[in-house]
């Protein structure tokens, strides 16, 4: 029982933990995102493409201005032009969401593709750049399991965090979130009452975007400190299955996208243990273990979830 | 005295003047030039059909709709409304046909959407929302509980929350469309003492109906729609039913069907203590048992959600049956599939027409065809015959006046009293022993009810044996033979139609016997 042993060694070893927390965190963001939206009434499968696009701004903004923060900036900006591009065709003329969606992944797989070589000078991937420092907690004691748990996390792994917070936090206790789910939930009813319909759907647009390629940007800027090509690799829509696993909240979101952390730090550190030897030749299927996760716990759970009553329905204004 | 007409010194007193209002669609003048009066503080009924413009005509007063034409007067001063906001703002709030509330949210949030209070850093205060809301609903006599979820009361509780949503706003003028279409007879009651006590409040209240009785109960003047146009205005006192009736249609109708005697026959369907569960799996039809006879009507009265659509579904095959039997003419069908049952002589007019009785994208001919497709003469060895079909269904259409009598038209673009009608002739067509009648005319307007009524009393004369399953008591009282009322999935009693009142009927769909229905009745 050697992968039983394998599987505890993983359990006890720290470095499982904030592999977990690392490898939620671009997923958490995605999440978020893909909730604001959703919440509003527009479904956003296109976070996979944002982040791709997110991953790429970011590292272009590091190689234009010597700084991942601007990078980040950069990466904000593309990911919001790319949602106001969702935006405008399934608010404004009621396009197919899911038609405008798949539009925006394949166009940020062909542009980072294409752009890659002529703006980096070679195919495949970046050079590797400044990336965004750690929080280093000193006062762990370096070396300690405390340590090696929490003590050495990007800056993001703490903002995508606080950000499961502030999301709650629009959502249920502002009045701009009672418009959201009033707007997401029946649109008629809440145009009937003065709320702008467009207005609030074009803001969780947008906030999907922002976050969905803060997620992507920290895979480039936050992680790797380079870009390659197609480099989220389906993050997008493991994602989007978080959300909808977490029943549409920022709390479930939280724990649903932990839970496929768990399951690519598990992968990793499975693939890591000499005890196991797994031939490079079976490491990608390996690889297959968070979608199979997704998608066990996807069919399984599915069923309890709601989803806001008009998710993907487009309104169009009378008169 | 007639209905006065207003000169324009006179607006002042007039909460609601609207002039010349045209409004064009798309293929329909909705509105052709219409004039509205309505004096403040009167209880204001607008009657007409489906399609005649009424509703129309009041989106356009709360915004909803911009006029092509037209001016509108409140209070005597012209006001361009061109959004719900500029409604809400002179006062005016809208009760829709449809309701328009969250599921998910409280009846307080409801109530407060998109006029939350705040709190610091304008966040949105819930306890000053819960107590504001709680006063007005105290002050208008209007009991809700404002923690509920919107989608836990019950349809009469979700009116109230609608009426208190215009009365948060400060509304004076309260449009309130096809109010009573969702509500009990004694939940109707209610409303109407909610009216009349708004009425005194001084509020202005315009009340949109196809029901003439209570048009006669409740208003003070009346103002009758046909076609896109104002076909009568009249003080409520000086007119009837019948009066409306006829400005409504434009002809003389029937009100009340003419049923004529009738013995039952042998019996058909039997079912013994049936039970069925509903979408979340829980008990919804609990054990019930009764039996239909040939050339017989069967009423099923009741309050929506207490077991008639499971037990509508059980029956036609379309839902599975937890225990109990059914024996169809001899034939047990308790595990019978739909297409089994059909082929055994039921056929079916759902309540749910978009469901499950027909298919809205395909043409007039297809739907007819739709159930029979497989067999002669509508199929050929696995090949649809399109001229049999095509015959078949011309006939029939113009059999039972499903206009216009395009069979190659989509069935979406018929309005729904011709999709019904539509419905009705195929099932009409398979010669049923037995048919399955669910809210036959539930958003129909009079002339299509008179005609799908008298067709409900053919079939009956032909001995076949019908469950007419309605929320209408009227429809109940005048078509049936026998009458069981159902009340949380079981059978409270059974009556017929001239030994009970309505007002008898309706506490037994509240979960009386008919026992302590008369006695609560007599008090």
């Amino acid at each position: 029982m050697n992968i039983l042993k394998a599987i505890l060694d993983a359990f006890a070893n720290p470095i499982f933990y904030s592999l977990t927390l690392s490898a939620a965190t671009p997923l958490l963001f995605a999440s978020l995102g893909g909730l604001f939206s959703e919440k509003t009434g527009v479904t956003n499968i296109a976070l996979e493409g944002i982040m791709l696009l997110g991953a790429f701004s970011g590292i272009l903004g590091t190689a234009l201005f010597g700084s991942p923060w601007i990078g980040i900036i950069l990466a904000m900006i593309s990911g919001a032009a790319a949602a106001a591009l969702h935006a405008w065709a399934s608010i404004n003329f009621q396009a197919n969401q899911i038609v405008s969606a798949t539009a925006i992944i394949l166009l940020a797989q062909g542009l980072t593709g294409f752009l890659l070589e002529p703006v980096f000078g070679k195919p495949g991937s970046t050079e590797i750049y400044d990336k965004i420092p750690k929080i280093e907690l000193k006062f762990l004691g370096k070396g300690s399991f405390l340590y090696n748990m929490i003590g050495s996390l990007s800056p993001f792994v703490y903002l995508a965090l606080i950000l499961v917070v502030v999301s709650w936090f629009i959502i249920y206790k502002t009045k701009l979130g009672l418009r959201i789910i009033a707007v997401g939930e029946n649109p008629e009813a809440a145009d009937t009452l003065g709320v702008s319909v467009y207005g609030i759907r074009w803001f969780g647009v947008l906030m999907s975007g922002l976050l969905a390629s803060l997620g992507g940007a920290y895979l480039s800027v936050g992680e790797l400190g380079q870009f390659t090509e197609n480099m989220t690799n389906g993050k997008g829509f493991i994602a989007l299955a978080a959300m909808i696993l977490g029943n549409w909240t920022p709390k479930g979101a939280l724990f649903a996208c932990l839970l496929f952390g768990a399951a690519d730090a598990m992968n990793e550190q499975l693939q890591s243990n000499p005890s196991l030897a797994i031939p490079s030749s079976a490491k990608p299927l390996f690889n297959l273990i968070p979608f199979v996760i997704t998608l066990i716990v996807v069919a399984g759970f599915v069923g309890k979830t709601r989803s806001p009553a008009a998710d993907g329905v487009p309104y169009e204004k009378k008169g | 005295m007639p209905f006065h007409i207003p000169q324009e010194e006179e607006y002042k007193d007039y909460a609601v003047v609207m002039k010349g209002i045209v409004k064009q669609f798309p293929k329909v003048l909705a509105n052709d030039n219409v004039d509205l009066y309505i004096k403040r503080g009167e209880i204001h009924a607008i009657v007409g059909e489906n399609g005649a413009g009424k509703s129309t005509l009041m989106n356009q007063l709360y915004g909803l709709y911009n006029a092509d034409a037209g001016k509108i007067l409140i209070n005597g001063k012209e006001i361009a409304i061109d959004n719900p906001k500029d409604a809400i703002a002179v006062g005016i709030g809208m009760v829709h046909q449809h309701f328009m509330l969250v599921g998910p949210l409280s009846v307080a949030e409801n109530i407060v959407l998109g006029d939350e209070p705040t709190k610091k850093f304008n966040l949105f205060d819930l306890k000053r929302a819960r107590r504001e809301v709680k006063k007005i609903s105290e002050e208008y006599g209007l009991k809700v509980d404002v923690d509920a979820k919107i989608e836990d009361i019950s349809v009469g509780t979700q009116q109230r929350v609608e009426i208190l949503k215009t009365l948060f706003r400060g509304a004076d003028i309260l449009i309130l469309d096809e109010p009573t279409a969702v509500l009990t007879p004694q939940e109707t009651e209610e409303l109407f003492v909610v009216l009349r006590n708004l009425q005194n409040d001084g509020k202005t209240i315009i009340f949109i109906t196809h029901k003439l009785n209570e048009v006669i109960a409740v208003s003070n003047n009346v103002t009758v729609m046909r076609g896109g146009k104002v076909t009568g205005q009249i003080p409520t006192k000086e007119t009837s039913t019948r009066e409306l009736a006829n400005m409504m249609v434009g002809r003389e109708v029937l009100l009340r069907v003419e049923k004529e005697k009738k013995e039952a026959g042998e019996k058909v369907l039997e079912v013994q203590d049936l039970k069925v569960n509903d979408n979340r799996d829980l008990p919804a039809v609990k054990g019930v048992s009764f039996d239909i006879r040939k050339g017989e009507i069967l009423g099923i009265a009741g309050v929506a959600g207490n077991g008639q659509s499971e037990l509508e579904d059980a029956l036609t095959g379309l839902r599975k049956k937890i225990a109990g039997t059914v024996t169809f003419n001899g034939v047990d069908i308790s595990t019978a599939t739909p297409r089994d049952i059909r082929e055994a002589g039921m056929s079916h007019i759902a309540a749910d027409r978009y469901k499950y009785a027909m298919v809205k994208e395909f043409t007039v001919a297809y739907n007819i065809a739709l159930g029979r497709h497989y067999k002669q003469p509508f199929a050929d060895g696995g090949f649809l015959n399109h001229r049999k079909i095509n015959a078949i269904s011309k006939e029939l259409v113009k059999k039972f006046d499903v206009r216009p009598p395009e069979i190659q038209l989509s069935a979406e673009n018929l309005s729904g009293g011709n999709q019904q009608k539509m419905v009705v002739a195929r099932e009409f067509d398979y010669n049923p022993l037995c048919m399955v009648v669910s809210q036959p005319t539930r958003g129909l307007d009079i002339g299509a009810i008179e005609f799908i009524h008298s067709t409900i009393l053919d079939l009956r004369q032909e001995d076949v044996a019908i469950l007419l399953i309605s929320m209408e008591l009227e429809e109940i009282l005048s078509l049936s033979d026998r009458i069981l009322v159902m009340y949380e999935g079981q059978i409270m009693g059974e009556v017929t139609p001239d030994e009970v009142t309505m007002e008898e009927l309706g506490l037994m769909m509240a979960g009386s016997t008919l026992e302590e229905a008369r006695s609560e009745a007599d008090e």
